[in-house]
């Protein structure tokens, strides 16, 4: 009965789903509960934002750059035939600032800093080095786990922002350096555009919910991990493909609420 | 993963405040009645064991025989299904989460390849739980750590990391960590596997001088019997999940009970079948009519 | 790595965090002609606001003088009623003009502030009496076309 087994099939997987989102919840509400470790020795988290925040930087940083000469080169080639090439910045700046900015930073960091993460406690896990933790009388979510998680949600908004600052900068580089369209206007149209509350306070906003749903995944895959070779490879994949299956729904979901009807 | 929750989620106990500190007559660890069923395949069946201080114990059987579980059991990882253990007086599954930790700090653990912290030096591995655990100065715990690795024979290799060690001399860095905060009860998951004669010795005399000078408990779980035969001082064999034989280590050598027999000898097959269980050979090939 | 070198990557790292926001506030945003603290609140009726949003500047002679906050329908007399909020250096008298006007022909919608020359200055939460909506397009060349046909009469 291929019908009841494929209908037997997909049951099983909503459930395993369901499990893994409620252990998913559980496992961040203990990182929160054993967050004191991280402020208290801040050294620790100091450890890890030099991992996931200065290692990623690079990554950030040319991204961004290209994303805001792209966004410059099509951006002014649609607004030309409207004749509104002076709107250019506002484009360039509307997309980084609420859009791009956030999401592609997240995404970037999905793949570098979290798979990393993912990988690196997998092993852990499977080398038994997070059981001898626990052997140890220390609690392995607070002395490892915690202050991954909090340079996680400390960098993301940071890098973010360096992501649209860069990428307006390509834009510039693009729009008034290259092309020519007239600096005063390109800069004066962004700013009467741009709200500080509105678009870059809700930017800052959606990268800070990225950056916890981006850690909480890479950090649950990792320490869910089946602690074989096979296991981890397999966890560092679901990170990198949950992540940013969960970052595009946030957005959706986030954009409704921030800029509806406005 | 299920367990580490579990663990953390365990309900709050009332703490057992039995007896105070430990009477010098006490045993270091009770073992009493108990069983473990993993789903509903039971791994432990009525293990009945008393560990007393300054022994050297060594548990034994084939792999698969619920060495490695019990071994868990008795550092709390996992919890009975039925019987209870004792360690220090206090029941293991009754503690809360601080009041296991807090046993856990007078309890070492060398872990079957180590288990170093791949992350850190050797120095900050042995520095670790000094550093988690007390506020000493800096100044004290690396001359608590030269003379941990002193005491391993590893001084020199502080500065290194231990992807640059070999299998034994990471066994024996593991070795000063364990007993960096000079731990009552030393646990030793196959600290034999995988090593070389040479290092093999030194592991084993490591264990028995280093339990005689901490005046500690140590209990090693292992299938090698010429190495144990050497260092302990009682021996627990285990097989499916009973104990079958036990005694001093003179006494097993000359045990003819033919589990003990077949297992000290190494003999290929005997009261532990060559054969795992499986359905008639011939039709498994195909050739009965 | 040595821990000195680690705070110093770390430091660096979130002081260039921090300047790509700050850059973002006033470079990119308007938080250089933000004052939220020293603004006061004028309000206005109009028939219709055409595609007025709140955000939208508010200008007097064309500069930029504050933004409007919040747009809602007047139930009793069916009339837009749009709040905003004025640098209070900015001080207009009673009878200004409020009318809502679009810069460019297709481009954004904004306020536009034309005083008028009562002694008396407007103040917090005052109401602007004299309003003109928005121009529409399709009212403008309806009037267009019946023109047509009167002056074809």
């Amino acid at each position: 009965m291929p019908l009841i087994r494929s209908m037997r099939n997909i049951g099983h997987r909503s459930v395993d789903t369901i499990w893994r989102i409620g252990f998913a919840a559980r496992f961040f509400v203990l990182i929160l509960l054993n967050s004191g470790m991280s402020f208290r020795r801040f050294h620790l988290t100091v450890r890890e934002l030099f991992f996931t925040g200065v290692m990623s930087l690079i990554i950030i940083l040319v991204a961004g750059l290209f994303v805001g000469v792209v966004l410059g080169l099509q951006g002014y080639e649609t607004l030309k035939s409207y004749g509104s090439e002076s709107a250019l910045g506002t484009l360039v700046a509307l997309s980084l600032v609420r859009e791009l900015g956030p999401v592609l930073a997240a995404l970037l960091f999905a793949s570098r800093a979290g798979s990393a993460m993912t990988a690196e406690i997998g092993l852990m896990k499977a080398t038994e080095q997070i059981a001898a933790m626990e052997m140890m009388a220390v609690n392995p979510i607070a002395r490892v786990v915690a202050p991954r998680f909090w340079a996680g949600v400390i960098s993301m908004p940071l890098l973010a922002a360096m992501f649209s600052a860069v990428g307006v900068f390509g834009g510039y580089l693009v729009g008034v350096v290259f092309i020519g369209v007239d600096e005063g206007s390109f800069w004066s149209q962004m700013q009467s555009s741009v709200d500080f509350q509105h678009d870059i306070m809700n930017g800052v906003l959606k990268s800070f919910v990225f950056g916890v749903a981006v850690t909480v995944i890479s950090l649950f895959e990792g320490f869910d991990a089946p602690p074989t070779a096979e296991g981890v490879s397999g966890a560092t994949t679901r990170t990198v493909v949950q992540s940013s299956v969960v970052v595009l729904l946030l957005d959706v979901v986030l954009t409704a609420i921030m800029f509806r009807g406005i | 993963m299920l367990w580490m929750l579990g663990g953390w989620f365990r309900m709050r106990a009332p703490k057992n405040k039995s007896e105070g500190s430990v009477v010098s007559l006490q045993p270091i660890v009770e073992i009493r009645d108990v069983n473990f069923t993993y789903d509903t395949r039971p791994v432990l069946k009525g293990i009945n064991m008393t560990f007393h201080k300054g022994k050297v114990i060594a548990i034994m059987g084939g792999s698969g025989c619920g060495k490695t579980t019990l071994f868990r059991l008795i550092g709390g990882a996992l919890k009975p299904t039925k019987g209870e253990i004792k360690i220090d007086g206090q029941v293991m599954h009754e503690l809360d989460q601080a009041g296991l930790y807090e046993i856990r700090r007078k309890m070492g653990v060398l872990f079957q390849f180590g288990a170093l912290f791949t992350d850190m030096s050797v120095y900050d591995n042995v520095a670790f739980q000094m550093r988690e655990h007390t506020d000493l100065p800096e100044e004290m715990i690396r001359d608590l750590v030269m003379m941990k690795l002193h005491a391993v024979g590893l001084r020199g290799t502080h500065a290194l990391m231990p992807a640059e060690l070999s299998g034994g001399m990471a066994r024996r860095v593991a070795l000063a960590r364990t007993i960096a905060l000079d731990p009552m009860l030393i646990l030793y998951d196959e600290p034999f596997a995988g090593l070389d004669p040479i290092s093999l010795t030194a592991i084993g005399s490591s264990i028995r001088q280093l339990n005689n000078a901490l005046g500690a408990t140590s209990v090693v779980v292992t299938h090698d019997v010429q190495e144990s035969l050497k260092i302990v001082d009682y021996i627990y064999f285990i097989s499916d999940g009973v104990i079958v034989a036990e005694g001093t280590p003179a006494e097993i050598q000359a045990s003819d009970k033919p589990f003990v027999h077949q297992f000290v000898h190494g003999e290929m097959d005997g009261p532990v079948p060559f054969q795992y269980p499986g359905g008639d050979y011939k039709t498994d090939l195909g050739v009965s009519a | 790595m040595e821990r000195t070198a680690l705070d110093l990557w770390v430091g660096a790292f979130v002081l260039a965090g921090l300047a790509a926001l700050a850059i973002l506030a006033f470079k990119v945003g308007n938080l250089s002609s933000y004052n939220v603290s020293e603004s006061y609140q004028l309000k206005a009726n109009f028939t219709n606001i055409g595609g007025l949003k709140p955000t939208a500047g508010v200008r007097s002679a064309g500069v930029l003088i504050g933004r409007v906050t919040d747009i809602k329908l007047d139930a009793n007399r069916y009339e837009a009623e749009v709040t905003m909020s004025i640098d209070k250096r900015y001080q207009f008298p009673k009878d200004t003009l409020i009318s809502i006007l679009t810069s460019g022909l297709l481009g954004e919608q904004y306020i536009g502030l034309k005083p008028g020359a009562d002694d008396e200055m407007l103040k917090d939460k005052d109401m602007i009496k004299q309003s003109r909506s928005a121009m529409v397009l399709e009212d403008l060349i309806g009037q267009f076309v019946a023109g047509k046909a009167e002056s074809a009469k």
